[in-house]
């Protein structure tokens, strides 16, 4: 067993002074340590998806990067979306369109998206399409999702930053 | 107005989206980890045990006093096996545990578990049908020697008649693939032990919380009320977790042994290793013809590779007795005989998931009634049109009796909805351009929503089948309705609120619906066989009934009217053809606080019901169309329609939600997915990178159709429809592939039909042009 | 599913690296994206005792294009060839081919050098360096040296990356005017492994052929040039019939490989019509 270190990592905006192993992988340390459990592990070799948070800026899998590598870099996950209990557009269109069912994988997705959004919000159904054959759901055959987030794009190009987008 | 049949929102989703779930791994901290030592070899002799010393490592040895799981069918072609907690002489398949230990974390305990040596003697496995049913092969349990754990047979007297007369027999060998219901989220324990009372809470990712207690108990040898099984959040199950597996049972053992806090939470490795897996089946069977496509009989033999083990409590006859009982599907043939088997091998263990024996069995028959077509120069809607069912009530040639439904009409929104003589014209003309486009029908009934009856008519040692809800309004006029039932993920609880809301005139917002607590919730069965909507709807609605029984006797005599003359509807009992009323929670206070005034109704506003229904045919026809790439053998789903029938719709955006979800299932079993053995019984598929689900850019767009068709045979008229969508879907896509491939005269009887498939198949139909 | 335990240390730029690789190289792996690393570690089926970490090596995260080639850094991830890398035929063809790599959030952490270095047989990086020629800068505290892709690739997960070597840089010949690229695969599902693929690229001057590629991926332990077949193009007009006799060729020279994706006559097939569509897209 290797000697722990001592890292940051700060999560939607708040620092958690946490101490792991090298060994710890990102989603591990977010999940048991931070105790943000709204991300979640499906598989841990990066195919599912569930895990998917933003770090940089970037939806990337927390299974395949370590809690050291994230020490002291922006992480945003599924807790940071919504505004207190306002909800993010991206949770307000799975919501209305039936876009979860069990919901494990719906973090995953909601990153995902987010982190894609941002990057590109013109991005068309094409492309939306490409990004979200990322994750895997086992409910909902992604009909809804694919709607949900489509929805999503139009709301979150036309909503102003002040409401909460 | 009525909250049924409007696509509300669920209410289960807010917490969900936010990432305020609870799911089993999400308590698990602060607890010890379990890591389980599997089987690297699918059958052998255990000779020895390498442990680290000074560990918490644990072996059959220290479970000497802990029973093996013994499903039981009361049927004399049915033979009982034991399925040990852990291996103790024999592993029976890779995957099996062997040991466990428990470490700090997840981490340090597969550091530990990577310590302990098995030392087997390896024997030849048994993996395949070929390999069991040889002459002179070995047993997978020696008191088995036939390999053969359950039999069924049943043979109408003018059956050989009926071939005897036929202008054409159609023989089709079929074969599925081995799959994985795999959830999202594997399965998992966390077993938290109270020091002060003994008492053990199971919080675990099942479907079946009162009869996972009951079968810990048994096997432990232990009151059940020491235990209490509580289901959190479930990431999906779709059968997968339905049975009772050896971890569960060896979590709650350590955790009174240890007197600790305990998760185990299966990776996904062992998810395919060693959950459960599915389908394997192996069909071969004759159809009789008239000259006119009439379906006069069918002969078959039909084989379930059942795996190392029974699953409890539905035992493997879940597999080859429903397809014994539902081969003959929405066709109104009259003689059918058949021999139903289900093999054991060296393999994972099989349990239900979504669709059990139907999606097989549809695929066989929609595959026969096109190759009879081709055969007799009909049209393949046309000689299914001759053959469904269209009288009500029908009986089958097995004895079922399937309620009224709308198999012809289903069939023709299907055809209409994809415009058949348009899309031929298209065909042609892409086949001109070297472009293969192809149609695919798949009629099919889902018997879903049965009660005891069906089980017990199975012989089952347990037999399933009733829900008992309670429901209770209290002082404030809200309500707690507890039940049995246990969703997985599926939004049962919006769907039983509005059917509530309709019997007790609230808002479903002011329900509150309790499941999957053994101590907060009628003992009952929990979700499997799309029975939750049918069953534990049928319960809630009676329980629901009888309070607003009692709410209309207190409103009546505090109104000073008649207990028949009040209506409960926008929160208020009225009087009918008045404008007297009173707030239904002004009624709800009164019954509690002021109950002496209602000597007729009693005390308070609380009720129990139990529905065990005969059960109810749901029915759809799937058609699609799609492309096959000749030269990759890849093939692309155009379009897909679902025309369905499953009566009254609760809430339409959750059944369809259901339908979307369940093709998608469908669509694996055609295409993607397949669970691979080698022939030593290793598992080559075990990640994510070899087993292939669907993602979403292979789905296409699914269109739906809904009819109703108002059946007696349940109570809401709502018939299940949780497993119609993966029934259909792979016949109607199969048959789709095979149109395509006309050309060829290339016929497809193996799922999934993978591009290297079905490059085979149109290789050897070259070689053949050409030579 | 939870790694065995290692050492880590963070490598703060190349030099930094490269002294890392000479202390803990023979025990030890380079981390950049990780993404084939980690998922195999989680498996346990990779077991490093040491990871030096490079993203944090700012000096290595670089794309630019220098004396007529394109200069990739040890960190420079997939993501960033979305966009054209630079404005000629070579910018076009790596955005077209990423978008076959993995998913998108794969394609934000992995990188380029760390596919070449993990060397799997489907990668799509191996196969454009291979059929590009692209020459590898590998540097330890022994010294810098150059390896052109045919010798770089030993076959699969092996390179001439020895243990104590950083792929510190790869360069790809920029392709001028007149040249087109073509890239086709087959694989089971979006962004899953290939189980054939091709990879033209195509110099056509006033109708005629005058330069060619032809790469072929994942059939067999190393992305192929077949360069016999490339010669039998020069001179010639493109059309339908000739690349369907060179796609023939190229399925009768190569006896794939097999696993339980792709039986080998299965990838045969493939060859053929990975390799024409190719060809035929390059010359569309």
């Amino acid at each position: 067993m290797a000697e722990k270190i001592s890292i940051t990592l700060n999560i939607n905006a708040r620092d958690y002074a946490i101490s792991v192993e090298p060994r710890r992988t990102l989603a591990d340390a977010v999940r048991d340590d931070c105790g943000l459990t709204g991300t979640h592990l499906g598989c841990e070799h990066g195919v599912c998806g569930a895990c998917t948070v933003i770090v940089d800026g970037k939806p990337v899998r927390s299974c395949l990067m370590f809690a050291v590598q994230a020490d002291g870099r922006p992480i945003r996950t599924v807790e940071g979306l919504a505004r207190g209990d306002v909800l993010h557009p991206l949770q307000k269109v799975f919501w209305e369109n039936h876009g979860l069912q069990c919901g494990f994988c719906t973090p995953g997705f909601l990153m995902l998206a987010a982190g894609a959004l941002e990057a590109k919000p013109d991005m068309t159904e094409a492309e939306i399409r490409d990004v979200l054959s990322s994750n895997l759901c086992r409910c909902t055959g992604y009909q809804n999702i694919i709607k949900a987030v489509s929805a999503a794009a139009v709301e979150m190009r036309t909503c102003q930053p002040s409401e909460n987008c | 107005m009525s909250w049924i049949g409007r696509s509300l929102p669920r209410y289960e989703d807010p917490s969900l989206l936010m990432g305020r779930g609870t799911y089993v791994a999400d308590l698990a901290r602060n607890t010890a980890s379990v890591k389980f030592v599997r089987s690297p070899v699918a059958a052998g002799r255990i000779v020895g045990m390498e442990l680290p010393d000074g560990e918490l490592v644990f072996t059959a040895a220290d479970l000497v006093d802990v029973k093996p799981i013994r499903p039981i069918l009361h049927r004399p072609d049915y033979i009982a096996v034991d399925q040990p907690i852990l291996a103790r002489d024999r592993v029976m398949f890779c995957g099996q545990a062997l040991a466990m230990v428990v470490a700090d974390d997840q981490g340090l305990a597969e550091d530990l578990a990577e310590q302990v040596f098995a030392d087997v003697e390896a024997d030849d496995a048994i993996v395949n049908f070929a390999d069991a049913l040889a002459d002179g092969a070995g047993a997978v349990h020696a008191h088995a020697p036939g390999n053969v754990l359950v039999e069924g047979k049943m043979r109408s007297a003018g059956l050989d008649d009926a071939f005897a007369i036929a202008a054409e027999i159609v023989s089709l060998e079929l074969r599925s693939g081995r799959q994985s219901a795999m959830p999202l989220e594997g399965r998992g324990g966390v077993a938290r032990y109270d020091a002060v009372s003994g008492r053990v809470t199971l919080y675990a990712s099942v479907q079946m919380p009162h009869m996972l207690r009951t079968g810990i108990a048994d096997t432990l040898g232990m009151p059940e009320a020491d235990l209490r099984v509580i289901a959190p959040d479930v990431g999906g199950g779709f059968g997968q977790k339905m049975s009772l597996f050896p971890e569960y049972v060896a979590l709650v053992w350590l955790a009174r042994h240890l007197k600790r806090d305990l998760s185990w939470i299966e990776d996904r490795r062992e998810n395919f290793l060693a959950s459960a897996h599915s389908r394997d089946q192996a069909f071969s069977v004759k159809g009789a013809f008239s000259k006119d496509g009439i379906l006069l009989g069918i002969d078959a033999d039909l084989k379930s590779n059942v795996g190392a083990f029974s699953c409890y409590p539905v035992t493997c006859g879940v597999e080859p007795l429903m397809a014994l009982a539902e081969l003959p599907g929405p066709y109104k043939v009259k003689e059918y005989g058949a021999r139903s088997r289900g093999v054991t091998t060296n393999t994972c263990m099989m349990a239900p998931y979504r669709g059990v024996a139907r999606p097989m069995l549809t695929l066989t028959m929609e595959r026969m009634m096109d190759v009879a077509a081709k055969r007799l120069r009909l049209d393949p809607v046309e000689i299914r049109r001759r053959n469904l069912i269209d009288t009500f009530p029908h009986r089958s040639p097995t004895g079922l009796v399937y309620d009224e439904g709308s198999y012809q009409e289903a069939m023709e929104v299907a055809v209409n909805t994809l415009d058949v003589p348009a899309f031929r014209e298209r065909q042609a003309a892409a086949r001109a351009a070297g472009r293969y486009l192809g149609i695919g029908f798949s009629v099919f009934s889902e018997r879903t929503g049965y009660g005891t009856p069906a089980y017990a008519a199975r012989g089952m040692g347990i037999v399933p089948g009733y829900e008992i809800v309670t429901c209770a309004m209290d002082p404030s006029g809200s309500v707690e309705v507890r039940i049995g039932s246990s969703p997985h993920g599926q939004g049962l609880k919006t769907a039983l609120a509005q059917l509530i809301a309709d019997e007790l005139g609230i808002a479903p917002s002011k329900i509150k619906i309790i499941s999957g607590d053994t101590d907060a919730t009628p003992y009952g069965w929990g979700t499997f066989a799309s029975r939750s909507m049918v069953i534990a709807g049928g319960a809630s609605k009676l329980a629901a009934g009888k309070v607003a029984v009692r709410l209309r006797s207190i409103a009546a005599t505090m109104m000073d009217a008649k207990p028949e003359d009040i209506e409960l509807e926008d929160d208020l009992a009225r009087v009918i053809g008045t404008n007297q009323s009173l707030p239904i929670p002004d009624v709800a206070r009164a019954a509690y606080h002021q109950s002496h005034r209602f000597p007729d109704a009693g005390p308070g506003l609380q009720d129990q019901a139990i529905y065990d229904p005969a059960g109810t045919f749901s029915n759809a026809c799937h058609a699609c169309i799609v492309e096959v790439d000749i030269e990759t053998g890849g093939v692309v789903i155009e379009r897909f329609v679902v025309a369905e029938d499953a009566g009254i719709l609760i809430n339409p955006m959750i059944v369809d939600g259901q339908i979307h979800g369940g093709v998608a299932q469908g669509v694996a079993n055609a295409l993607y997915e397949e669970l691979i053995y080698d022939e030593t019984g290793n598992l080559l598929t075990a990640s994510l990178a070899d087993y292939l689900p669907p993602t979403i850019a292979e789905m296409p767009n699914i269109e739906i159709e809904h009819l109703v068709t108002l059946s007696d045979a349940t109570i809401t008229k709502a018939k299940g429809v949780g497993e119609g969508g993966t029934i259909g879907a792979p016949a109607a896509i199969i048959n789709a592939i095979c149109d395509a491939l006309a050309p060829f005269g290339v016929e497809i009887f193996e799922i999934p039909a993978t591009p290297q498939r079905i490059r085979d198949l149109i290789r050897a139909s070259e070689r053949n042009d050409h030579g | 599913m939870k790694p065995a335990s290692f050492d880590y240390y963070r490598a703060a730029n190349r030099a930094d690296a490269i002294r890392l690789l000479a202390e803990y190289g023979d025990d030890g792996k380079i981390l950049a994206g990780g993404q084939s690393l980690v998922a195999a570690m989680n498996f346990r089926l990779a077991r490093p005792n040491v990871l030096i970490d490079i993203n944090d090596a700012a000096d290595l995260d670089y794309l630019r294009v220098e004396d007529g080639t394109l200069r990739i850094g040890a960190l420079t991830r997939h993501a960033r060839f979305h966009d054209p890398a630079e404005p000629g035929p070579l910018g076009a063809l790596l955005s077209k081919v990423v978008h076959h790599i993995a998913h998108y959030p794969i394609r934000q952490r992995g990188t380029f050098a760390g596919s070449l270095s993990h060397a799997d047989p489907a990668s799509e990086w191996c196969l454009v360096a291979t059929t590009l020629g692209a020459e590898m800068h590998i540097a330890s505290h022994d010294g810098e040296r150059t390896c052109p892709a045919a010798q770089f690739f030993k076959g699969t997960f092996t390179t001439a990356i020895e243990t104590q070597d950083l792929l510190a840089e790869i360069r790809l010949p920029v392709l001028g005017n007149g040249w087109r690229s073509g890239f086709h695969e087959f694989s089971r599902r979006a962004g899953d492994f290939a189980l054939a693929m091709s990879l033209v690229v195509l110099k056509i001057e006033d109708g005629v052929i005058t330069d060619a590629r032809i790469g072929v991926g994942a059939v067999s332990d190393r992305a192929l040039r077949l360069e016999t077949l490339e010669a039998e193009l020069i001179g010639k007009a493109p059309n339908e019939k000739l690349f369907a006799e060179i796609a023939a060729a190229a399925k009768a020279q190569i006896t794939p490989s097999a696993d339980i994706h792709a039986t080998s006559a299965f990838r045969s097939d493939l060859i053929r019509t990975v390799v024409k569509r190719a060809l035929m897209q390059a010359a569309a």
